[in-house]
């Protein structure tokens, strides 16, 4: 029994607005809504729907010979919600046939991993439960944004309970070894690990409607034979493509959609492989061996690194200031806050920054709404700028301003405490009224010691008041 | 090779540019030089080429050989506007000087010299002429392969020079009229340009911005124009000499002409857009122009004076002290041909703005570039420059590392090229 594991990826960037630095301060949109929703509108239409359509269509014909995974960003399930819900649609349509796997990953397509394990864990949660809520299955497979990977990034998947883990068969950490096996983390044995297999991946992603190529036209039939003659040392193919490939990376004239339905038909005829989804490769197939990979990698460039989001000065600065603000935005429970600061931590942003495309990267280029790598660090800083300002509004940095904030609380508390006292007071002394005999002078005394009581409790009032103040003198 | 300027007597980019141009040659073996100017003062630094002050020549008792655009340049009236570079000085002297110039005269000394000013008077046109009538002179008395003229100052010399000696003309245009007037080209100097590119052999331009001008607005077939980009000269150590600034502020400077052409408006709105926001910096406007005291009363009527300064022309070693003081630099030209001084600004290690609208912008890519009309992004630029460190230093390592790969070696080695596909 040998598998092809049929892995696609969706992301829509969240893309910012120019944000200018008059705008500090003073507007806390962050979002191009026009060209975020004209991009989404179109890659929904070009890709996502007659993709989901073919596919769909595809697991009817084949029933259970045919299964595909998918994983979608939160940033894009965000914003499917808004400018295009029946694709969400079209893929629970998909996720009831029950022959496809929906993957966890990081809520907002985020580097969270090099950044904070903590915000790593939630992200991966939250998404979790977003799959989960849309299409009634837990994930057990896990992807990191970019197909980053490391054997510690593994360890934390491992821990959260997931069993299968997807990430690049990048040439350097496999040496000799062959992407077409199943592995197992390094630290932690019992999640598996599937490598993707990128000559085969790319042919279709990349090279696929390249007419310079020399593999040029690409059929199904020729990518059998080529699974065929893998198929002797191989138990195992991963093609994790993005999704985008069918119809927007590839144009439909290229004949990609074409390609893709008389896939599953030609595999399944001239080749024994079947189709699997990364849990079923988990359970079915051993583990080879752990594979060593002591950092970072990822499915980007011909460097297979984090280098197109980390490691020029902006790209450093601008991730080691977001990344300083962790602990204050969860320290402070604003539910707008948290959601832009989400949406700020999408590597999209980052990406924008890398200087490679100076020498290298057409790829950069495509993907790229800033003119350059500065103009979209600028732009991202003055929107983290203006967070930081909001953050600060609702939870200050220093410990001093700590300090008055939770002073204030305090007496806040004791005031809520003196009200209550009060009212209290009020009901004791109603008692009082109603248990004494109503005399005509009794009434005058209980109206002597209501007077008694109140100065007491401004009192308690102005100490509380010299609290503030004093707090106020030592900030 | 004629030109109007050799250092140190410069008033623009002209001058530092077919000084740089030549000073690369001198670095090629096969090529010698004989740079000719209208007035050769003497102190000229004449390391490795040979200079001819046209005042120099005796024509007295020359036959003259020049005829055609005569007739052209007697109907010429003289009117301020012509003017590429000037100074406010001469810009009073000229508009109040009496002019009636119908007619050429060509004044000899009794040695039969003819005097040049060699700046930018009045005279203008009628210098250009007589420096046709040496240049015709220089061309028969000299041996050489080809001739070079920078800008349309030098056009009708080189074209009397082709007469003479049937010997092919390069012409280099580092700006149009188009460039210098805003888009109203003056139909005299329009004329000269267009008689210059006709009789061209092979044209230079100074960027593609320039060479769209030159096959658009001149019609002019685009075979025959080539770019060959500007650079700069090193300067080592030049700007360690100077102190570097005493106030905690930080330093946005305009260096450059104060006329149209350079954007000195674009730059005062975006720093009052700046001032608005940011309390810990300053502005200065260096150089002196036509529009200097309009830009004066704008800053007066913002309110922003207290942070906006003038310094007027700076003269010789204040410019490099100026940039040393400088935190950003920003050229936000209307229209720039080229622009060699922000590569200045990146020597001396200052991150730069420059428009689109320059030809320098092609071939930068470690600077911010803006639409000169676009006050917003270039106050946006500003205010990241000035607000994130990481920014400004990444501008000043990498902008420095790219300024560097820009020689003036380079650059004639690629004029070498046209003038030995022109030979051959």
């Amino acid at each position: 029994m040998k598998g092809v594991c049929l892995f696609f990826g969706l992301h829509q960037p969240l893309r910012l607005r120019r944000y200018r630095f008059f705008d500090i301060g003073n507007d806390h949109y962050y979002y191009d809504d026009y060209t975020n929703e004209t991009i989404l509108r179109n890659v929904s239409e070009k890709c996502y729907l007659p993709a989901n359509k073919l596919v769909l269509e595809l697991i009817r014909k084949y029933k259970d010979k045919f299964k595909v995974s998918y994983s979608l960003t939160g940033v894009l399930i965000e914003q499917l919600e808004t400018y295009a819900p029946e694709v969400l649609g079209s893929f629970r349509e998909l996720a009831k046939t029950g022959q496809v796997e929906f993957l966890a990953q990081t809520y907002s397509h985020s580097l969270a991993c090099m950044g904070n394990k903590n915000e790593f864990i939630k992200q991966v949660n939250k998404h979790s439960q977003k799959i989960e809520q849309y299409f009634g299955v837990k994930p057990v497979s896990f992807r990191n944004t970019e197909m980053v990977y490391s054997d510690e990034i593994g360890s934390w998947v491992a821990d959260m309970g997931f069993s299968a883990l997807l990430t690049e068969g990048a040439k350097h950490i496999l040496g000799w070894r062959s992407p077409d096996f199943l592995y197992c983390n390094n630290i932690n044995p019992r999640l598996k690990v599937l490598l993707r297999n990128f000559q085969l991946s790319d042919d279709i992603a990349f090279r696929f409607g390249n007419r310079d190529w020399s593999e040029w036209p690409l059929t199904t039939e020729k990518y059998a034979t080529w699974l065929k003659k893998r198929s002797k040392d191989a138990e195992l193919i991963n093609l994790f493509v993005d999704y985008e490939t069918f119809g927007e990376h590839q144009k439909a004239e290229t004949g990609i959609f074409k390609f893709l339905e008389a896939l599953p038909g030609t595999i399944l005829k001239k080749t024994d492989f079947s189709f699997m989804t990364p849990a079923e490769v988990a359970k079915k197939f051993q583990p080879v061996s752990a594979v060593k990979v002591p950092s970072p990698i990822s499915w980007a460039d011909e460097e297979r690194d984090l280098t197109a989001w980390l490691g020029n000065d902006l790209q450093d600065a601008a991730f080691n200031k977001l990344y300083s603000l962790t602990d204050r935005v969860d320290g402070c429970n604003n539910e707008s806050l948290r959601k832009d600061w989400e949406f700020l931590q999408a590597s999209d942003h980052f990406y924008y920054m890398c200087t490679k495309f100076f020498s290298d990267g057409a790829v950069h280029q495509y993907f790229n709404p800033y003119e350059s790598p500065y103009d979209a660090f600028m732009n991202y800083m003055n929107v983290l700028s203006d967070f930081e300002i909001r953050l600060d509004s609702v939870c200050p940095e220093n410990i001093e301003n700590q300090e008055v904030i939770n002073m204030q609380h305090k007496i806040s508390e004791i005031e809520e405490e003196l009200n209550e006292r009060e009212t209290e007071i009020r009901i004791l002394r109603a008692r009082i009224k109603s248990m004494t005999v109503s005399t005509t002078s009794s009434s005058v005394k209980t109206g002597k010691t209501d007077t008694r009581t109140k100065p007491a409790s401004v009192k308690t009032r102005t100490t509380t008041k010299t609290k503030r103040t004093t707090s106020s003198k030592r900030k | 090779m004629f030109g109007w300027e050799f250092p140190p007597h410069i008033s623009g980019g002209l001058g530092t540019a077919s000084y740089g141009l030549t000073r690369g040659m001198a670095s090629i073996p096969d090529i010698e030089v004989l740079f000719v100017v209208p007035k050769a003062y003497g102190d000229e630094d004449e390391s490795g080429l040979k200079l001819i002050g046209a005042n120099n020549v005796k024509v007295a008792y020359k036959k003259i050989f020049y005829k055609g655009e005569t007739r052209t340049f007697d109907k010429i009236e003289v009117k301020s506007k012509i003017i590429p570079y000037t100074d406010p000085d001469d810009f009073w002297r000229m508009t109040r000087e009496e002019q009636n110039k119908n007619r050429l005269f060509v004044e000899a000394d009794d040695q039969g010299r003819i005097d040049f000013t060699g700046g930018y008077g009045s005279s203008l046109i009628q210098e250009i002429d007589k420096y046709a009538i040496v240049a015709s002179i220089i061309a028969d008395e000299n041996e050489f392969d080809i001739i070079h003229a920078h800008d349309w100052l030098a056009y009708p010399a080189g074209i009397a020079a082709k007469r003479v000696s049937g010997k092919p003309l390069v012409i280099h245009v580092h700006a149009t009229d188009f460039d210098r007037s805003g888009g109203n080209a003056n139909p005299v100097v329009y004329n000269i340009e267009k008689a210059g590119m006709d009789a061209a052999d092979r044209i230079i331009t100074v960027s593609n911005l320039t060479r769209e001008t030159v096959t658009y607005k001149y019609n002019i077939d685009p075979a025959k124009v080539t770019t060959v980009y500007n650079a700069v000269e090193p300067v080592g150590g030049v700007y360690d000499k100077y102190d570097t600034k005493s106030i905690d502020d930080k330093v946005v400077t305009f260096l450059g002409r104060i006329t149209m052409q350079k954007g000195p408006e674009y730059f005062i709105e975006a720093a009052y857009r700046v001032l608005k926001v940011m309390k810990n910096v300053r502005f200065v406007m260096a150089g002196s122009g036509d529009m200097m005291e309009r830009m004066i009363r704008r800053a007066a009527d913002l309110n922003i004076t207290d942070r906006f300064h003038f310094t007027g022309f700076l003269k010789g070693m204040d410019v490099y002290w100026m940039l040393r003081l400088s935190d950003v630099y920003i050229m936000p030209s209307v229209s720039e041909p080229f622009g060699i001084s922000p590569l200045e600004a990146m020597q001396s290690s200052v991150p730069v703005i420059i428009s689109k609208q320059s030809g320098v912008a092609e071939i930068l890519t470690h600077a911010v570039k803006i639409d000169f009309w676009d006050i917003d992004a270039m106050a946006d630029a500003i205010h990241g420059i000035l607000s994130y460190p990481a920014l400004s230093k990444m501008f000043i390592e990498k902008g420095r590392e790219e300024v560097e790969t820009l020689k003036w070696e380079n650059s004639a080695q690629n004029v070498r090229n046209v003038y030995l596909d022109e030979l051959n």
